[in-house]
């Protein structure tokens, strides 16, 4: 299982383990993400993608394993919480906008108050990175004045605004109807294709093979099949070609 | 027997009314102020991973909460009086409705930042803004626009509940009835008239926060829905 991950890997997972209490949700995790590279983590509901993808951006502590993200080792106690999450981006299913502030004051607040760019400049960026997910205007309105798939493309807008080296997706258009996904998947289509290093957890079969370099086949909290793209076609362990088997039946 | 009242013999006190009323509206302004800044302080302290903090901050909400305000105005005015402190009336009747109101600001403020999601705050930390960061621009201001009704009554209340400070002889609305009709015999008229203006006063609290409200809230102001 374990593999010696290059040094030029942006994400590395070695041997992670974490429990909750007495259920072990993950144990002895490992992949890596490449510059440039798409990974999608599928798997069971319940078998431990989310806490994967959290473990990435610390925002769950993991009890073993190391692992290393842009150069920040995350599984240290004294791991510079804010300097890594500058180099990473997260958008979660449920958007998650601050719904006080316009789209334009969402996207600008962490450029302005972390980086300490000036507001013109940061202003001039969310425009940049709003006509990206092809809403720019759409930068006055207030978050409730945007459907789901806006609100989601709005919070990646907000995210790549902070220019992560690697953006991590969970399940970002689980909460959206067949029309508003396929628009959140074109922003994340377009984002792969300018070469974007990303990692998301996803439940579309359909979009996970279209758009992975590679996939991770999460089941009982263990890495249970990893390969490219194609072992969606053809699994080589029962479990996957179970899952697939649902899965399709599900999209 | 019929009542006879004479409102003359008492309005002609009114520089004196007038006064009071202002005091009164003074010791409301401080009060609400500096209450608003210690309850929020507390607020954040009962979230705080510091054990101490948190328990420190509760331990002054609820001794504040389960004592009589008079009280608390006594122990301000002689315990400040006991370490050789000698302050005005006024001082030590803000001071004491400081603490008062803090205590209750505190505990409204607690139910306004439970009310912000979760995920909003994940959203934030991912964003790698800091804790002082989300407090100010993620938690505060919707916080308070959530419990902008309960927080604004507070303090209206907080106004009438000045009126206690008379028994310090803070020269509020209150102390100032209590000598006029003391000098004119004519109670029933004076506490009329200051019950009236204490109605006024609420009511230009009331304003005062609605202007205020419609500053800090600007989605509200531009969609009218609550968040
Ligand atoms: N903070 C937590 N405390 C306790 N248990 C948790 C916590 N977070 C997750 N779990 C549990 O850990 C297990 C794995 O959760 P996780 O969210 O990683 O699964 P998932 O693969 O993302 O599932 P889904 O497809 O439903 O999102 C679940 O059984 C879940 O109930
Ligand atoms: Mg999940």
């Amino acid at each position: 299982m374990q593999q010696d991950t290059p040094a030029t890997s942006i994400v590395s997972l070695r041997d992670v383990q974490k429990s909750f209490g007495s259920l072990k949700v993950l144990d002895g995790v490992s992949f890596a993400v490449e510059r440039g590279e798409v990974l999608a983590i599928i798997g069971r509901s319940g078998s431990g993608k989310s806490t994967a993808l959290r473990c990435i951006d610390r925002f769950e502590r993991v009890d073993h394993g190391e692992i290393v993200v842009c150069g920040h080792r995350v599984d240290s106690p004294d791991v510079d919480l804010r300097a890594l999450r500058q180099d990473v981006g997260i958008v979660f299913q449920s958007y998650n906008l601050f719904p006080h502030l316009t789209i334009e004051q969402n996207i600008t607040l962490a450029p302005c108050s972390v980086k300490r760019m000036a507001l013109s400049q940061a202003k001039e960026l969310a425009r940049k990175v709003l006509a990206q997910v092809g809403l720019e205007e759409k930068l006055h309105a207030y978050p409730e004045q945007l459907s789901g798939g806006q609100q989601q493309r709005a919070a990646i807008a907000r995210s790549l605004a902070m220019q992560p080296k690697v953006m991590l997706f969970d399940e970002v258009t689980s909460a959206l109807d067949p029309e508003l996904t396929a628009e959140v998947q074109r922003v994340i289509e377009r984002l792969a294709a300018e070469g974007m290093t990303m990692v998301m957890v996803t439940h579309e079969m359909g979009f996970a093979k279209s758009i992975a370099d590679r996939i991770v086949f999460m089941h009982r909290g263990k890495v249970h099949e990893t390969g490219p793209a194609s072992i969606l076609t053809s699994p080589t362990t029962p479990e996957l070609a179970q899952f697939v088997g649902t899965g399709d039946l599900k999209s | 027997m019929g009542i006879e009242l004479d409102f003359p013999a008492v309005l002609e006190r009114w520089p004196n009314f007038l006064g009071g009323a202002i005091l009164t509206l003074e010791l409301a302004f401080f009060a609400t102020v500096l209450g608003a800044f210690l309850g929020t302080l507390a607020a954040v302290g009962r979230r705080s991973h510091s054990l101490l903090i948190a328990r420190t901050c509760k331990v002054y909400v609820e001794a504040i909460r389960n004592t009589p305000l008079l009280v608390q105005i006594f122990l301000v005015y002689f315990g400040l009086a006991s370490i050789g402190l000698k302050l005005s009336a006024f001082t030590v009747a803000v001071a004491a409705l400081t603490i008062n109101v803090g205590a209750y600001t505190a505990e409204i403020m607690r139910a306004g930042f439970d009310a912000i999601p979760r995920g909003q705050l994940e959203a934030a930390e991912g964003l790698a803004l800091s804790r002082l960061q989300i407090y100010w621009h993620i938690i505060l201001l919707p916080a308070v626009e959530r419990v902008y009704p309960a927080l604004t009554s507070q303090f209206v209340l907080l106004m009438l509940a000045s009126s206690v400070c008379s028994q310090i002889s803070a020269e509020e609305l209150t102390a100032v009835a209590n000598y006029i009709q003391s000098d004119t015999y004519r109670a029933f008229e004076t506490y009329i008239i200051i019950a009236v203006l204490y109605i006024f006063l609420s009511l230009v609290m009331r304003a005062g926060f609605w202007g205020l409200g419609f500053v800090l809230f600007p989605r509200r102001r531009r969609l009218g829905t609550p968040l």
